[in-house]
């Protein structure tokens, strides 16, 4: 089997594998990354959510033979250190979720769709996070979520007192 | 309900699915054992509640002797940490949450000093399992009557430590501490040190009624609400044991299939995979998920398929032609055939009726779809069996597999971490028995993850159902006769709150081709739609006011309540703002114990139509947490919203067709309209679940908002013919 060097939350990972075989398959099980979730296994749930160069991606459906250099983005590296990210400070005040089983693809998503649309529309927030299943059925209180955490987000962005890196996640 | 008497045993049982009895299980009070496990301090025992001993066939047990069955403990340590045991399940419901909430208010602690530890059938009492809306009237208020218990506990304590005669003095405890009037406060911690103290819960200890209360009734925030924000949370697919392998199962692709011919010599050549056949169970266990997915796809089975079996086209006529006889014992020992329930005389209302209505309508099964998999993790050691798994009913899952391991249930734990929603979809432990087969095999710890196309057609599914509906009513409007035959979808909320002096409604087991069981709302969905629906056809047909019609044969104060302030909210009777392309439609109901009203606002969209708006008040008593409950009910009639405009499992031969995400639509963002929520709070009545009711009127509101645009199909999705 080929070996795949595959750089997540960071670091450079060794990883044998068959060129199909699966990012979120390699993360869950070899990585000990359990945050990123199984939900389907088509990339129609969006459980898996990772970002890859800051884009949010379906890591069920992303063979690890065709990652390269693209940097992995895990729910585990999300936040800086205790400190979260707007976008999970957000959910955690809207209570956007319940079993929270969707809740950290649907983070990833959020973060990857306020990196393009700093500002997104109600129809923004749900093309763009149209294959996120919340089977709970909190999708208002996402789209609240969304907002709030945007609008911190741009505040922050605003006063130009931190930059923000690939992560979107403001230091 | 006054109009309906019953002839003979005519009852028709409550609804309940699970696939089998609850067992017998009696524990034994060790004082000595409990402070062994949980140290010193404050222990308070839960004896179980008639009502919920009554409920699981228990009754004959209540009082015998020493060892009364118990419902939960609670323990305040020597630090005055408060500890609680309870058997229920945390599913998203967010009774890890609502239950600290109600602990904390009787004691006067505050909620960060509680932990839950739930469904650990090693460490918590019995519980039958966490379905039909129980655990808040029932689990709380025995929780609650267990801190009162503690609390006074607690005074007695710092009153003798301060010479304080309580008939002169009031302590009162706020913050984990007891207070004096004249300033001194002392920590529950310091009350409990060096104690080993067991209270009894007294027949009816002082808890506070609604109108005192200061945690509960408040929008607290989930307790471990940040473990779930940030991935940390482990859900039992989450979970590593040392040396832990990934198992696989081959499982027929129809239901009723059998094992034909089998060739796995490709994956017994497989480097560290083990192969396990053991009659008709074929599993793989390999070193990692990809390497045991690999093995699985390389075993070529043929499985043999019962021919003539019903497609999801004529299934219905199927119930009808499979009808269990009166008295016969149905696919479930709940769904057991009872005659029907009978008011009046049907027939000769009907012959005396100025128009009668009937209509057919037709409940296609749904399946759960919850976002976490089946998923177990199970372990051997020491001849002791532990399996970590998302399930409803833990006891049950543990009964499962000490009987498929010819085993002391006293030999297996089972350990539910908070799971990735259920909806009713995970009362059974058949993944829990096949991981646990396999970790036997291979004499190492199993995790077991069922893929998204085994939950769909190796899970079970809400039941399909066919639906009769006959009706009359006289001259001047008023309903004389209501006949309601319900074939295999349940009995859930089978009967009518509607005033109607003539009735017959009954409720038919019958055969389901596909593997069937408990969701959401139970039957009352179903039930809710055909009568609501069948409602809605009236009044028009008879020029009324769908609310009027209503309200002229509701006695219900509680149901009245909730459609009044539904059609307010609405604006309900006030013209639409284009009323030729949009319609608004209403329905209302009741089930365990709470009331729900939906109004839904439609307007015609290329190829059928699209909802607006969903305006839904809801009553279930005194309400615990306002934000909790706004989330449980807006998470229903999103899920309602789904059995209403497309859920449908399409099926032939007992082969589920469309069971992948891609085929089988749940709602996703762009289906949801705006919701708007009115919360009744009633303070003076006794607080009811709440996870379940709301779901039942969505699509009767959809379908009576979408008939004013066209004929709609007596059947579920709603459509316009």
């Amino acid at each position: 089997m080929p070996t795949y060097r595959l750089r997540i939350n960071d670091r450079v990972h060794e990883v044998e594998g068959e060129p199909a075989d699966s990012l979120l398959s390699v993360l869950r099980y070899e990585l000990n990354l359990p945050g990123s979730k199984y939900g389907c296994g088509e990339g129609q749930c969006g459980a898996c959510t990772v970002l890859l160069d800051g884009q949010a991606t379906r890591s069920c459906v992303t063979r690890i033979g065709a990652i390269g250099g693209k940097s992995v983005t895990t729910i585990e590296a999300l936040a800086n250190g205790d400190r979260l990210h707007a976008v999970q400070e957000a959910f955690l005040e809207v209570e956007a979720f319940q079993c929270g089983y969707c809740t950290p693809g649907m983070v990833m998503a959020v973060v990857g769709l306020l990196r393009t649309h700093p500002n997104p529309s109600e129809q923004d927030i749900a093309r763009m996070l149209e294959r996120n299943v919340c089977r709970c059925g909190t999708y208002p209180r996402i789209v609240r979520a969304v907002k709030l955490a945007a609008e911190r987000m741009r505040a922050t962005d605003h006063h130009g007192s931190q930059a923000t890196d690939h992560r979107g996640s403001t230091r | 309900m006054k109009a309906t008497e019953h002839r003979g045993s005519t009852q028709i049982e409550p609804e309940r699915y699970e696939l089998e009895e609850p067992i017998k299980y009696l524990f034994e009070v060790e004082r000595r054992e409990f402070f062994r496990v949980l140290g010193g301090g404050i222990l308070v025992a839960v004896a179980l509640a008639e009502a919920g001993a009554q409920e699981s066939g228990r009754g004959g047990e209540q009082g015998r002797g020493p060892a009364p069955d118990l419902a939960a403990w609670l323990h305040i340590d020597e630090q005055g940490r408060i500890t609680v045991y309870t058997g229920k399940t945390e599913i998203g419901q967010n009774i890890r949450t609502s239950l600290a909430q109600t602990v904390g208010d009787e004691l006067g602690a505050p909620i960060t000093s509680i932990s839950l530890v739930m469904a650990d059938t090693d460490l918590v009492p019995f519980d039958a399992g966490t379905f039909g809306s129980l655990t808040t009237p029932r689990m709380a208020p025995q929780l609650a009557r267990a801190a009162a218990t503690a609390r006074e506990m607690l005074i007695e304590r710092a009153a003798t430590a301060w010479q304080a005669d309580r008939a002169k003095v009031t302590l009162t405890v706020r913050d984990g501490r007891v207070l004096h009037p004249d300033g001194r406060s002392v920590a529950f911690g310091e009350l409990t040190k060096g104690q080993k103290l067991t209270g009894v819960v007294a027949e009816k200890p002082a808890t506070s009624s609604a109108d005192r209360w200061t945690l509960r009734g408040q929008p607290v925030k989930k307790v471990n609400g940040r473990d779930f924000v940030t991935g940390r949370h482990q859900y039992t697919s989450d979970i590593g044991r040392p040396g832990m392998l990934h198992g696989r199962i081959v499982r027929p692709d129809a239901n009723g299939a059998t094992l034909g011919t089998v060739d796995d010599s490709k994956a017994r050549a497989m480097t560290g995979v083990t192969v396990v056949r053991d009659g008709d169970f074929i599993g793989v266990v390999a070193p990692n998920e990809r390497a045991a997915s690999r093995a699985a796809e390389a075993i070529r089975v043929e499985w043999r398929i019962p021919e003539g079996l019903p497609t999801s086209e004529t299934v219905y006529e199927h119930y009808k032609k499979t009808e269990a006889p009166a008295g016969a014992r149905g696919p479930s020992p709940s769904l057991r055939a009872s005659g029907p329930v009978v008011a009046g005389d049907v027939a000769q209302a009907r012959a005396q009726a100025a128009r009668v209505f009937e209509t057919a309508y037709r409940i296609p099964y749904i399946a759960h779809v919850p976002l976490e998999p089946r998923a177990a993790v199970a372990e051997w050691k020491d001849g002791r069996l532990t399996v970590w798994t998302g399930t409803q009913r833990p006891f049950g899952v543990r009964s499962e597999l000490a009987s498929a391991f010819r085993i002391a249930e006293e030999a297996v734990r089972v350990i539910v971490p908070d799971t990735g929603s259920a909806y009713g979809g995970k009362h059974s432990g058949e993944h829990a028995i096949e991981a646990a087969r396999l970790a036997k095999a291979a004499g190492k710890p199993v995790k077991l993850v069922w893929t998204r196309a085994e939950e769909f057609s190796g899970g079970y599914l809400r039941p399909g159902g066919l639906i009769e509906v006959k009706s009359a009513v006289d001259t001047g409007g008023r309903i004389l006769a209501w006949e309601f035959d319900n074939w295999n979808s349940g009995a859930s909320a089978i009967r009518t709150p509607y005033d109607i002096p003539n009735q017959r409604i009954q409720f038919h087991p019958a055969n389901s081709p596909l593997r069937q069981g408990s969701y959401r709302g139970l039957a009352a969905t179903a039930n809710h739609y055909a009568r609501e629906m069948q409602m809605d056809e009236m009044a028009r047909a008879l020029d009324r006011d769908a609310v009027e019609f209503r309200m002229a044969h509701l006695k219900d104060t509680r149901m009245r309540d909730v459609l009044a302030a539904v059609a307010k909210k609405s604006e309900w009777g006030k013209p639409r703002t284009s009323s030729k392309d949009r319609s608004l439609g209403i329905a209302c109901g009741t089930e365990k114990g709470s009331y729900v009203a939906t109004a839904a606002e439609v307007s015609k969209a290329s190829g059928g139509f699209k909802v607006e708006r969903l305006v839904v008040a809801f009553e279930c008593g005194a309400i615990v947490n306002p934000d909790g409950l706004h989330n449980q009910v807006e998470g229903a009639v999103v899920q309602g919203l789904g059995g209403a405009l497309f859920e449908a499992i399409s099926f032939t031969g007992g082969r589920i067709l469309n069971g992948t995400l891609e085929q089988y639509r749940v709602p996703r963002f762009s289906d949801i309209p705006p919701i708007e929520i009115e919360l009744l709070d009633r303070r003076d009545l006794p607080s009811a679940g709440a996870g379940e009711t709301p779901i039942v009127c969505v699509a009767p509101a959809i379908g009576s908002a979408v008939r004013a645009l066209g004929p709609v199909s007596p059947a579920l999705p709603v459509r316009l013919t």
